[in-house]
């Protein structure tokens, strides 16, 4: 412990600990398993009270909000995750039309506490972070919505809101 | 007509900064200047050539030709002529060309710089200069060309390309689409140039490192040229970074200004690496120490500028996946790569030359916490990498797609930032090359138990408003301490330095403080930017972690409270404005205890094209921002209107605190012309005064 260098090295080693640690244990902590609504129903009863994010297409005959409880119910299908998949399939708002009308799709029930947000219509993309509750019914308590826009995608993703 | 000219002219600057690295390569190896004079001239060329292209580029976009794909994709008849105009950097293919135009400039600005002493650094800093443009004109040349046009081919079909398809006729478009409004506030129109500015600025140091590294000229002169460069690419840097923050706050309308999306990483860590090597050249300067780590970072900070670029511009992270999609993906991986290799292997052949000219014995000395902070920012650069491609990795291994969000990177940032702030106070008082407790000690006591003083008032004050208090508490202390304590050691440091020449003389207070710093601005300047960090840390602190946020439909003159705030719903009003957008407007009193504080005009915009956008009504003081949106106002009743309303503690140091910051950076990289360098540069040569030898 005398050298200097030996000093050094065990101070960096700390910090290198130090942030490996920090690295670790906050992915753990707040990572997000990324499902569509065919994954979480074919997991079913094993993810209850995990924290998820399920992105589905949302189906505008559905949708139930109570501007008074500001309760927002409604009902996403299923859309694939691939992205490249979308691709071939004609771009995303092709496949969340696809995704709306037809009926053999697998959908899911949501429930968002929360002020309905403004591209909460029909055939939008809904990306729910939340966990399933018990009932079948996924309760979010953020709800981000990606409509396709004709204009150049160059904004973050935040944009409409929690 | 304009497109071609624009693109004939491009074609022509590739081929000529292709001809500058060649000529540059020729003349270094073949010894003769000639060949290396001549690609100057070249690249002195280049900022004309690109900016005719780019004056083709406005000219259609201001004229309105729909002929162009790309005027037709970012701009339309109804939007005002600086909108127009700065669409240009509105859209992918036309950015790229701001890039290149913005490089050129530098690029062109370092040929003119006096070359008498650092002739064989000049070849060099011409191939890095060239090669970055010459990728950056090519991605627009072969992949992302703003001057490609519709035709109308024989069966109707619409294709844009630049030469004419066979049988086809040209085709103009009615209108187009526009500019997306969420990019046309002020805020988004300079925040990428300000942020492509600070990127590009740094190809500068890199060229000028590389430069050092191939003619093994390895000492510090590469550092002392490019001070200056680097502080300015920082200064662009920052500004970008703050300007894009409070566009998100002022537009985007969730209550905050930074949300850890992958876009803002992509612009962040360049900035973090860049900060890391603004503070070990200062070590390479002293005490000839860190020389391989200066390089490391240089070398780092290019890559992610290349990096921040593709991840801004290409809409990769909207999916891990678009990048095998993008054309231009692959060929900027394999740039980054290719740039990378050859660095890293060029620095690895002068690896032996770069030797440290002293040794680090003091874990308190100055250089040691220097390399400490340089750790702690290389740390927060590791977190951020690991969070952008965290959901890549995890896909690849597992097959599950796993993101991470905010709260890893605040939960995993946190302790380090807190940890710098707390180094930015104790650093300035350690000695260079032996620093001990003892002598630490006694330079901090006086800050450290003010400090304490300052925290226990904060604590009555959390005590007397119990209300406030939540689970982040106990960290909310530790920031508080950690910046009152380096505040209060950085207003010493200037206290007790003005105060001193103040005695010696025999003026006041603050004129003394004024020729001090004006006799040394790096250091004064750098001080100043520790003291913008640590009120930027204030607002940091009080709007994540004691934010608070309520929502609520009400009917007029109904109200709802937050945080002793009363907000009465008075009034509703729709009209259209001139530009076509659908304006809701609510009116609301805010009240404190029964006091009429003012009213607040919170907005919902509805663009024709269906595109919302909800722009906040916002009071704001030095204590709080009251942050008041109108949500979604589709479908509800005309006297119903739902509220969404943030209370934002202490926010507004945080811009207060950038002002101060980049103010400081404005002292530090301001070119000198104050009269003791004139006086120092009349005695000897000019060119003989390095440029940083003040601190």
């Amino acid at each position: 412990m005398k050298s200097p260098r030996i000093k050094f090295i065990l101070g960096g080693l700390l910090i290198l600990a130090a942030v490996v640690y920090l690295i670790f244990s906050s992915t753990q902590a707040s990572a997000q398993y990324f499902l569509t609504v065919d994954e979480l129903i074919a997991k079913g009863d094993t993810l209850i009270g995990r924290d998820l994010r399920v992105s589905g297409a949302i189906i505008g005959d559905n949708i139930q909000y109570d501007p008074q409880t500001l309760e927002l119910k409604f009902t996403v299908a299923h859309v694939t995750g691939d992205n490249a998949q979308i691709e071939t399939d004609g771009g995303l708002a092709a496949v969340l039309h696809q995704a709306v009308i037809d009926p053999n799709r697998n959908h899911l029930q949501v429930i968002y506490v929360g002020v309905k947000p403004d591209l909460m219509r029909n055939e939008a993309q809904a990306i729910m972070t939340g966990k399933m509750g018990a009932d079948g019914i996924f309760h979010a308590d953020e709800l981000l919505l990606k409509c396709p826009t004709k204009y150049e995608q160059a904004l973050p993703d935040q944009v409409s809101g929690q | 007509m304009f497109a071609t000219f624009g693109y004939g002219v491009l074609l022509l600057t590739f081929l000529m900064a292709l001809y500058s690295i060649g000529a540059s390569l020729f003349g270094y190896f073949r010894k003769d200047q000639k060949w290396v004079e001549s690609a100057r001239l070249s690249m002195l060329l280049t900022f004309p050539m690109l900016s005719l292209v780019s004056a083709s580029l406005i000219y259609l976009l201001v004229t309105g030709n729909f002929n162009v794909k790309f005027v037709y994709e970012v701009t339309n008849r109804a939007m005002p002529l600086y909108l127009k105009i700065t669409s240009w950097w509105g859209g992918q293919a036309g950015s790229l060309l701001f890039w290149s135009w913005l490089m050129s400039a530098f690029a062109t600005a370092v040929t003119f710089r006096k070359w008498a002493r650092d002739r064989e650094f000049l070849p060099w800093v011409v191939i890095v200069c060239s090669v970055t443009m010459v990728f950056f004109m090519g991605l627009s040349i072969f992949f992302e060309n703003p001057f490609e046009t519709f035709w109308q081919t024989m069966d109707g079909q619409i294709v844009p390309a630049l030469f004419r398809p066979t049988n086809a006729i040209p085709f103009t478009a009615p209108d187009g689409q526009g500019l997306n409004p969420l990019l046309r506030h002020p805020g988004m129109i300079i925040h990428p140039p300000m942020l492509y500015l600070g990127f590009v600025s740094f190809v500068i140091p890199f060229a000028f490192a590389i430069a050092a590294l191939a003619t093994g000229r390895t000492d510090d002169r590469w550092i002392r040229i490019t001070r200056r460069w680097a502080l300015w690419a920082w200064l662009f840097l920052s500004l970008g970074l703050v300007l894009g923050g409070r566009w998100a706050y002022d537009v985007l309308g969730w209550g905050g200004y930074w949300g850890w999306d992958p876009v803002e990483i992509a612009a962040f860590m360049p900035w973090l690496s860049g900060t890391a090597f603004l503070h070990s050249v200062m070590i390479q300067e002293k005490r000839g120490l860190l020389k391989h780590w200066s390089m490391i970072l240089i070398i780092l900070t290019y890559c992610l500028v290349i990096f921040g670029t593709f991840l801004t511009r290409s809409g990769v992270l909207s999916s891990v996946h678009a990048f095998a999609q993008s054309a231009i993906g692959p060929s900027f991986f394999t740039f980054i790569f290719v740039t990378f290799v050859i660095s890293v292997a060029l620095l690895l052949w002068r690896w032996a030359d770069l030797k440290s000219e002293n040794q680090m014995t003091s874990m308190l000395s100055r250089e040691a916490l220097f390399l400490l902070n340089n750790l702690l920012f290389i740390s927060i650069l590791v977190i951020c990498f690991w969070g952008v491609i965290f959901p890549l990795i995890s896909e690849l291994a597992t097959g599950q797609k796993v993101t991470v969000g905010p709260p890893f990177y605040e939960r995993a940032t946190g302790p380090l930032f807190a940890t710098l702030v707390l180094l930015m106070g104790i650093a300035p008082l350690s000695a260079w090359g032996h620093s001990t407790i003892k002598t630490l000690g006694k330079a901090v006591w006086k800050p450290l138990v003010a400090a304490t003083l300052a925290m226990a008032g904060v604590v009555t004050y959390f005590l007397l408003n119990r209300s406030i208090i939540n689970d982040y508490f106990p960290y909310a202390l530790i920031g508080f301490f950690v910046v009152i304590f380096s505040a209060f050691v950085t207003l010493y440091e200037f206290w007790r330095a003005a105060n001193a020449r103040a005695h010696a003389q025999n003026e006041n207070i603050f004129l003394a403080l004024w020729r001090l710093a004006g006799r040394n601005r790096r250091r004064y300047g750098g001080y100043t930017i520790h003291l913008g960090v640590v009120l930027m840390a204030i607002g940091i602190i009080g709007i994540e972690m004691f934010q608070t946020s309520t929502q609520r439909t009400m009917k007029i003159g109904e109200s709802m409270e937050i945080a002793g705030y009363t907000i009465r719903y008075d009034s509703l009003a729709q009209f259209e404005h001139t530009d076509g957008r659908w304006v809701t407007r609510a009116e609301v009193s805010v009240f404190r205890d029964g006091k009429f504080l003012g009213t607040l005009a919170p907005r919902y915009d509805l663009y024709p094209d269906g595109q919302p956008m909800t722009i906040p009504g916002v009071r704001s003081t030095v204590v709080d921002d009251l942050y008041v949106l109108l949500v979604n106002w589709e479908g509800v009743n005309a006297q119903v209107a739902p509220f969404k309303v943030y209370h934002n503690p202490l926010v507004n140091w945080l811009w207060f605190g950038a002002i101060i910051f980049i103010f400081g950076t404005l002292v530090a990289a301001w070119p000198d012309k104050d009269p003791e360098s004139v006086a120092v540069s009349a005695r000897k040569p000019r060119e003989t005064v390095p440029a940083g030898i003040t601190d």
